[in-house]
């Protein structure tokens, strides 16, 4: 694609008759306002500099009235959406820096590389902050395991993230995997990084001090990666395959020379402000830090290091070469910033200047090729409010009684194959290939609610999940908002943390599609509110829209991204039973309720009906008990009860802890309904006996409904239904069940 | 006593192995850059995990040309203690400071978990706080892992009791010849191990049997200069 382009560059005036703009995805409404902007027709590097700014993913016009609705403040929100990520405090002058980043159409079509390069896109995001990267997640979804392309693509994406964070050294420490039809020839890759910063070292992106030079650090550019930006904001075709030249190769080993040598220059003191060149590059990098600091920029593109012949200003604007950064310092300290970068073997070079005049001027082989004002790139592009309708399947789902399914019999089987669905059962074929334990920090494993990294030198810990259940956004939106962000505090308070704040993920279909924009807003309100009752701020995140294929959009898949901390290490909780003996206590209420649920969709094949309520202030009593019972020393084991109900949570923590247990559950409910519903707002707890009676006094005293149903005990899992047997298996077997399911499906 | 922990462009387990020399034996530790010229002020030389040289050729193969290598091997022939551990143990095969080659794992995947190793031979600088026969479990995290050598040099290994760990069982994890997961050079002063002792220092984070090399360490270089430690 590269080449063609460059084969002869049209002209202003063939760009404008030709309406060569379009395939760039800029319309002609667009069009009109960028000359009106520049007072003439743009040339052909200004149009693509525009078409890059003015893509959704830079520019968020079309998602911009949907990020509105979003809290982004709080007490210790120290940064908020806006710069590379955002920033919490967690006390001690300590911060905690993280957000999530999608790299979904060049993983569709190029899976090693693509999910590579979004995991150190991602990083870059952090490391530019200022902040030391500590951990990494990832958030999933692909096509059912039994179609071969979904199986070359999960394998590659796996494979995608683990050269690149285990060749840099940042632990993976967890995330989520779940397969659906909705995601084949369209899967999500999401990565997610966090790091830590002490509050005097947070640095921004800004272009400030008129006068000071511009420099360039990282690897040469190339022709990779052009037009990355406009290709992510476009729905895939077949023609899509042409498009790899749009995806970027990933070079972990460069990123971490060029990431020591940039904490190292950010702990100098003398950076006045950095960013790093992610979507867009060179183009959305210089533009963004000069609208930050209200100032100009002059890039003198022959000093663009160059790694081949002959590249013209457009491909080196839009060029998305990886491992790149830009950033200002004063003149006099040139020589100190230099030396640092030398002494990794990094290129530094001088490529621009900070002036006053508002322009992003580009100067090649001694000639103005592009002047643009900054603000008409970064803040000037047209917010459109999309058209939204409620689709008929919402509606027709509220006829279907999920709870008139005939009577599972034989629930034993029944929760193996839950057990079986690769959407639940263990992802270790997937976290073995990730080194989570590299920095020696790593306390609590892949496989548990969340991840859990301690903070070197004081008692303080991070806990880190990522969720989503988009089969019940696809239900009901407002609800799937709700319940994603509600079941990622659920997980980091059973890992023993207080939640933060989130990060957020926003994978939709085409927001042109009213019935797509529709799941867009009513998703976003669900979130807003449940992050507004839970305290948890949005703090940065990414929207990627334009995720359909030939058989229409993927399931509305707002992936939740939130961090936790955990006041002591003494807290650190998981999900597995710990002792024979322990009391098993299920906090919560079951309702019959199965729309949306792991049980319909492994046994009647289908997604549909209303999916589980959710009550978001008896969710935040519930976990403000029972943090505060982990607090307290009360609590053994807790895990939150999700996919496939509290069958499926007990099975798992019998797996985990390798013991079994003996339980018995009172309920008016139908035995399949009592086993496999998916309602909302319960946690699994044991305790020890001697302990059991303050656990639950403490849960009574706060109003929150629970029942001791059982105890720890023996090597199998027995679950009987008002005294009569239901589910009796052999831990081990259900284990084998649960761990061999995914690696069967590969072979 | 005085480590040295080595760092090359690209060593990413430098810090682990920086923290556990603190932690588990509290005595003097401290980074040499791979320019280094001179390793005369240590008394061991720990080369660390990671990806030095993005493992781009063959790992360990740029390496084994960095400057501080001339150093490491003049310290081998002084009796320093040495250990490489993962990509270090691939760059000491690489330098010719101990016998055989890591390829990639049999699975052709990286492979991150706890792993139980046999100790083979606790007669060593590095392992004489634990009893033969003792199963520990320390973590490995690696691709390129599985260890190779000829039969003759496998022999020489068995009959000069240069194989330190072996994968304990059946767990072997990369298809190494005769499980074996660690090697001394013919002196017993450098070893080279694929699993990750530095990571298994403290109990948190999974396991602390790795503590044990790390005393074992102060113990050889207390005896070699008159101070046994009582323990």
């Amino acid at each position: 694609m590269a080449q063609q382009l460059t084969a002869k560059e049209p002209t202003a005036e063939q760009i404008a008759d030709q309406r060569i703009y379009t395939q760039f995805g800029v319309t002609d409404y667009e069009y009109e306002l960028i000359c009106g902007f520049l007072g003439r027709q743009p040339n052909y590097t200004e149009i693509g500099v525009f078409s890059v700014m003015w893509s959704e993913h830079c520019s968020y016009k079309n998602s911009k009235p949907i990020l509105k609705k979003f809290p982004i403040t709080g007490p210790r929100v120290l940064m908020g959406p806006g710069e590379g990520a955002g920033i919490v405090d967690i006390g001690d002058n300590q911060a905690v820096v993280f957000k999530i980043e999608s790299h979904n159409h060049p993983s569709a079509v190029e899976p090693y590389q693509g999910a590579a390069t979004g995991v150190g896109g991602i990083i870059r995001d952090i490391f530019s902050m200022g902040a030391r990267p500590v951990a990494l997640m990832n958030s999933l979804r692909f096509g059912r395991l039994e179609n071969e392309r979904v199986k070359y693509l999960f394998e590659n994406v796996v494979s995608g993230i683990a050269g690149y964070g285990n060749c840099i050294g940042i632990p993976t420490v967890g995330g989520e995997v779940m397969f659906d039809e909705s995601y084949e020839g369209n899967p999500l890759v999401n990565a997610m990084c966090v790091g830590l910063i002490d509050h005097d070292k947070i640095q921004r992106g800004v272009a400030k001090g008129v006068g000071n030079p511009v420099f360039y650090v990282g690897p040469a550019t190339g022709r990779d990666g052009i037009h990355g930006a406009t290709f992510a904001s476009v729905e895939l075709s077949e023609e899509s395959e042409e498009k790899r030249t749009a995806v970027q190769v990933g070079d972990p080993f460069m990123e971490k020379l060029v990431m020591e040598a940039t904490l190292e220059l950010i702990d100098s003191g003398i950076v006045l402000g950095i960013q790093d060149m992610g979507a867009a590059g060179l183009t959305c990098s210089s533009a963004e830090m000069a609208s930050k600091a209200g100032n100009g920029l002059e890039l003198y593109l022959d000093e663009v290091p160059q790694r081949e012949t002959g590249m013209t200003p457009y491909e080196m604007m839009l060029s998305e070469s990886q491992e790149r950064m830009l950033f200002v310092v004063e003149p006099q300290h040139e020589a100190q910033a230099k030396e640092i970068f030398e002494r990794w073997g990094i290129i530094c070079a001088k490529v621009g200047k900070v002036t006053d005049d508002g322009r992003l001027r580009l100067f090649h082989q001694g000639e103005q090729v592009a002047d643009m004002p900054v603000t008409a790139l970064v803040d000037e592009c047209p917010v459109y409010d999309k058209p939204s309708q409620e689709p008929a399947y919402y509606s027709a789902n509220a006829a279907i009684d999920t709870t008139a399914y005939p009577e599972v019999t034989d629930l034993t089987a029944a929760l193996e194959k839950v057990l079986a669905s690769p959407t639940v059962a263990s992802k270790e074929w997937v976290y073995n290939q990730y080194d989570y334990m590299v920095r020696t920090s790593t306390a609590v494993e892949p496989g548990s609610d969340a991840a859990v990294v301690t903070i070197n030198g004081t008692r303080k810990a991070l806990a880190m999940t990522t969720d989503c259940n988009s089969r019940y956004v696809y239900l009901d939106p407002e609800v799937g908002g709700r319940i994603a962000v509600a079941e990622a505090a659920r997980n980091i308070v059973c890992s023993g943390a207080e939640p933060l704040a989130i990060t957020d993920n926003l994978n939709f279909g085409s927001p042109e599609k009213p019935d797509v924009f529709w799941q867009i807003e009513k998703s976003a309100d669900g979130m807003s509110e449940a992050c507004r009752v839970l305290d948890t701020p949005v703090i940065g995140g990414n929207v990627s829209l334009y995720n359909e294929n030939a058989k229409g959009a993927i399931y509305p898949t707002p992936v939740i991204g939130m961090v936790g901390l955990v006041h002591d290490i003494d807290h650190i909780t998981t999900q597995g039973f710990k002792n024979e003996g322990d009391v098993i206590i299920l906090v919560g209420e079951t309702k019959a309720e199965m729309g949306g649920s792991e049980l319909q969709y492994v046994l009647q094949g289908v997604n549909e009906g209303r999916p589980p309520v959710i009550d978001l202030a008896v969710e935040k009593k519930m976990l403000g008990a029972v943090l505060s019972a982990i607090q307290g020393g009360l609590v053994a084991s807790a895990h939150d009860l999700s996919e496939g109900g509290i069958a499926t949570a007990l099975a798992e923590s019998c797996i985990s802890g390798k013991l079994g247990a003996e339980v018995n559950v009172h309920t008016e409910l139908r035995a399949d309904h009592a086993l496999f519903s998916e309602s909302q707002s319960r946690i699994l707890l044991s305790a020890k006996p001697e302990q059991a009676a303050a656990l639950q006094a403490l849960l009574a005293e706060q109003g929150v409904a629970h029942a001791a149903i059982g105890s720890v005990k023996g090597a199998a899992l027995s679950i009987s239904i008002n005294g009569k047997s239901g589910i009796l298996a052999p831990v081990q077997q259900l284990e084998k069940v649960w761990k061999d399911a995914i690696p069967c499906l590969m072979k | 006593m005085k480590f040295a922990v080595l760092v090359f462009p690209g060593s990413n387990c430098d810090i682990d192995c920086y923290k556990a020399v603190e932690e588990a034996i509290g005595q003097k530790v401290e980074y040499v850059w791979h320019t280094s010229t001179d390793l005369s002020g240590y008394d061991a030389i720990l080369v660390p995990g990671g990806f030095s040289y993005g493992d781009y050729l063959r790992c360990g193969a740029i390496s084994r040309f960095a400057p501080v290598m001339n150093e490491v091997k003049k310290a081998a022939e002084e009796g320093k203690f040495i250990l490489g551990i993962c990509n270090g143990f691939q760059i000491l095969t690489e330098a010719g400071l101990l016998p055989g080659a890591l390829i990639r794992n049999s699975g052709l995947k990286f492979r991150c978990h706890q792993t139980p190793l046999e100790v083979v031979n606790n007669g060593n600088p590095f392992t004489n706080q634990y009893a033969e026969g003792d199963i520990i479990n320390i973590p490995i995290a690696h691709g390129e892992g599985n260890y190779y050598c000829d039969d003759a040099t496998l022999a020489q290994l068995e009959a000069n009791k240069q194989i330190i760990f072996r994968y304990a069982g059946d767990t072997n994890p990369n298809g190494s010849v005769s499980n074996i997961a660690g090697v001394s050079n013919e002196r017993g002063n450098v070893v080279g191990m694929m699993p990750h002792p530095e990571r298994a220092i403290n109990q948190l984070f999974g396991s602390e049997d790795g503590k044990k090399m790390f005393t074992s360490i102060l113990n050889a270089w207390r005896e070699q200069h008159g101070a046994a430690v009582n323990s």
